[in-house]
């Protein structure tokens, strides 16, 4: 017998991010939101470390508006792969007045996320932490780096960025500096379901088509509920929908779908022309909405 | 899109008519099948705004139909806003909003799309001498790069620059795109002035081993981008995306001896897995296989590789570019920063090096002060003992130098604090490149190729 091992660059790109992370950082985290996105940096991690346990924790931001199918998720896949989950809540910076709830028509905790994260970094002195962002998402995260360094304020300064070449990630930064890592830059939306079905990997089931209580807004279908601001105007009814991203509750918009399978999700996405963020309603608000975000700290 | 289908969606039988659909879009597009992760082409592109680039690249994704409608309209939004009549695809490339203000794309932008076939990222830069350091990083990590030839203006300064970093780099594929033919009638005889310019040019290139390509094109109206363009019936060669799809990922890596940098050692210390001890790293150059003699460096210590992992799977022979966990066959002190290599084909081993440095930071290069070398997945404190020029990216030769400024490339002489391990950069890309590392600011200072 004679068994070959050829690998695909981008999951060989990854698994090489992981370990590159392990090396040069003292305490990094995984930043976990219960997204396909997340799910699959998990996976890389195993894959990184096998036969050893993934060597950090998953910090996940609860903005208290989470699908609670992700959040049985979530503790799911925790208690299976034996890791270690750390919560931080939204609702505890907002009772603590750091920061201020949002009201009216489009009002979130999407961008309430940020103070969360940022104490959070603070509180376990995090130097790294890796998230799922992807460049093809959004056009001022096409020139994010893999290794991302952020100031004591958690800015990110896209001005002035350490230049990237071949495989040499340089992760050295000051006391109170940290860094943003993200293993699947360059994977696509496609290349991340295609390796979801490769893998066998399960992800929350709204991602898949449901029966669920919505309303329309601006052409987009939002969810009816208690965490989403909703005029009395704006009719209940009932739609077969999945969701693309899953965010918090009060900014992820469904889309109309019958794919109840990862093959036909796949199918779907091909055919699709409207892109994943598309689906985010925060994004909507205007074109440099991400960048601004971002250079706030935003993940 | 999306809006036309839900009709269809609505009808009495939602489920059927939706399953028809995707029979009708199988037959158009085989893609739908895809339950594998695709092979990635990486492609770098530089240019500057006039070349037409932007609309190359829009093009390709258009014609691949990659732009989605939210990015579509977003692109229409913006056009009619700056007063266009026609699409101006520089808008889905361009990414931040100082750029955007300045109309010209700065740094580095990663696009994607893909085909039936495979994946493609293209790094896109300017073009200007400013950014060569941009240019140089795009370059780096690509294995196909397209250089654009304005038809009106011929081969130019910019083009020996470009030309000169896909030598410098060693990027094994060029593609010389002729754009803008239809503002010189598609005529053939421009074309073949221009292939004529640049392979003289390729005459001067020292990287024989480097396949240059010519395609004229008409970016603007899609022709020889991804359709065959109708004007030009004297060109009968393949189109820009026929081309790209014709190359093997695999082919344009270099080959040459094996060079397995060990990222972490894994001992997982549980009850399975007491005694395991496995070295992590991503494997360059060559396939590795079980049995093979191996020699630790720097210790110089021999092994054989025992396993080969690849997560919870053990195979014989692992191929370049895997992400895998080799365990040797005796106990010995290996940690990272060391490199595993075949016995017989060791690399060189040296503290004082001979490198070309393009040179990416403000704070200037000179003589005498101390940086860190990071090479591979090792550290070492280095000094810079000399530098002896500048070279001109427009092939006019060498200048005597002290320093050396942002965007330039020179010859360095560098003294190392401990030996590394190493290749002609010319002999193995991934064993003969370094960065500087500045040791107060910590930033990437400037990337080295060691002779």
């Amino acid at each position: 017998m004679s068994s070959i091992l050829k690998t695909n660059a981008l999951e060989s790109e990854a698994i090489y991010i992981f370990r590159e992370v392990i090396s040069q950082f003292d305490k990094p985290v995984l930043l976990f939101s219960g997204g396909k996105d997340s799910i699959t940096l998990v996976r890389l991690a195993q894959k990184a470390f096998f036969p050893a346990k993934i060597p950090f924790p998953l910090l996940h931001v609860d903005t208290g508006h989470n699908f609670p199918e992700t959040i049985e998720f979530r503790d799911k896949l925790v208690a299976e792969l034996g890791l270690e989950l750390i919560v931080r809540n939204v609702q505890d910076s907002i009772d603590e007045g750091k920061v201020i709830e949002e009201t009216g028509r489009y009002s979130s905790r999407n961008m309430l996320q940020t103070t969360t994260l940022l104490d959070a970094i603070e509180e376990f002195k995090f130097d790294a932490c890796i998230g799922g962002a992807r460049r093809d998402e959004e056009k001022a995260r096409a020139k994010e780096r893999i290794f991302s360094v952020r100031d004591d304020f958690g800015q990110w300064d896209e001005k002035n960025q350490r230049p990237e070449l071949f495989d040499l990630l340089n992760g050295k930064i000051e006391n109170g500096q940290n860094v943003r890592v993200f293993p699947i830059s360059n994977w696509t939306e496609l290349d991340v379901w295609s390796y979801i079905e490769q893998e066998g990997i399960e992800i929350p089931s709204i991602y898949f088509s449901h029966k669920r209580k919505v309303f329309l807004r601006d052409g987009m279908i939002w969810s009816h509920s208690p965490f989403v601001y909703q005029e009395e105007e704006e009719a209940v009814e009932e739609r077969i929908v999945r969701f693309r991203t899953v965010g918090d509750m009060s900014c992820t918009a469904a889309v109309e779908s019958y794919a109840a399978t990862i093959a036909e999700v796949v199918g779907e996405i091909r055919t699709s022309t409207i892109s994943e963020r598309g689906a985010r309603i925060d994004d909507k608000r205007s074109e440099a909405a991400m960048e601004k975000r971002k250079q706030q700290g935003y993940f | 899109m999306i809006k036309d289908l839900k009709p269809q969606w609505r009808k009495e039988n939602n489920k059927v008519i939706f399953r028809i659909f995707l029979e009708t879009f199988k037959i158009q597009n085989s893609i739908f099948k895809i339950k594998k992760l695709m092979e990635v082409l990486k492609i770098a592109t530089a240019g500057s705004v006039d070349d037409g680039k932007s609309t190359l690249i829009g093009r390709l994704l258009y014609d691949t139909k990659s732009l989605t409608t939210d990015k579509i309209e977003a692109i229409e939004r913006s056009s009619k806003q700056k007063g266009y009549d026609y699409l101006d695809f520089s808008l889905a490339t361009d990414g931040l909003v100082a750029e955007r203000e300045q109309g010209i794309t700065i740094d580095v932008a990663h696009i994607y799309f893909s085909t039936a076939k495979k994946s493609y990222i293209i790094a896109d830069t300017p073009g200007h001498v400013e950014y060569t350091r941009n240019m140089v990083t795009g370059a780096s990590t690509s294995q196909v790069s397209i250089i654009l030839i304005d038809a009106r203006k011929g081969v130019i300064e910019q083009t020996y620059r470009h030309f000169f970093i896909n030598n410098l780099l060693r990027v094994k594929e060029v593609i010389v795109a002729v754009n803008k033919m239809d503002l010189v009638d598609y005529s053939e005889e421009v074309y073949n002035k221009i292939k004529a310019d640049f392979q003289a040019l390729n005459a001067k290139s020292t990287f024989k081993e480097q396949v240059v390509s010519y395609i004229p094109l008409s970016a603007i109206n899609g022709g020889n981008v991804v359709d065959k363009s109708e004007n030009m019936p004297w060109y009968t060669g393949q189109t820009i995306l026929e081309h790209l799809e014709g190359l093997e990922p695999k082919d344009v890596f270099e080959k040459g001896e094996v060079r397995f940098p060990v990222q972490t050692v894994i001992r997982p210390k549980t009850e399975e897995y007491h005694d395991f001890r496995g070295y992590a790293g991503k494997l360059y150059g060559n396939n590795i296989k079980v049995g093979d003699a191996v020699t630790v460096l720097p210790s110089l210590t021999e092994s054989k590789v025992s396993k080969i992992h690849f997560f919870d799977k053990q195979f014989d022979q692992a191929t370049a570019g895997s992400s895998i966990v080799l365990e040797l066959e005796n106990d010995i002190n290996v940690t990272r920063g060391d490199m595993i290599v075949k016995s017989g084909e060791l690399p060189r081993i040296e503290k004082d090096i001979n490198t070309t440095i393009c040179w990416m930071d403000s704070k200037k290069l000179v003589a005498g002060t101390k940086y860190i070398v990071q090479h591979n997945t090792n550290r070492v404190l280095a000094k810079i003992d000399s530098i002896k020029n500048t070279i001109s990216t427009d092939y006019s030769g060498k200048k005597e130098a002290t320093q050396l400024s942002i965007n330039e490339i020179g010859e360095v002489n560098i003294k190392l604090s401990k030996a590394l391990y190493f290749d002609a950069y010319n002999h193995n890309k991934s064993n003969g490149a370094f960065i500087l590392i500045d040791v107060a600011t910590n930033t990437t200072a400037g990337v080295g190729f060691i002779k």
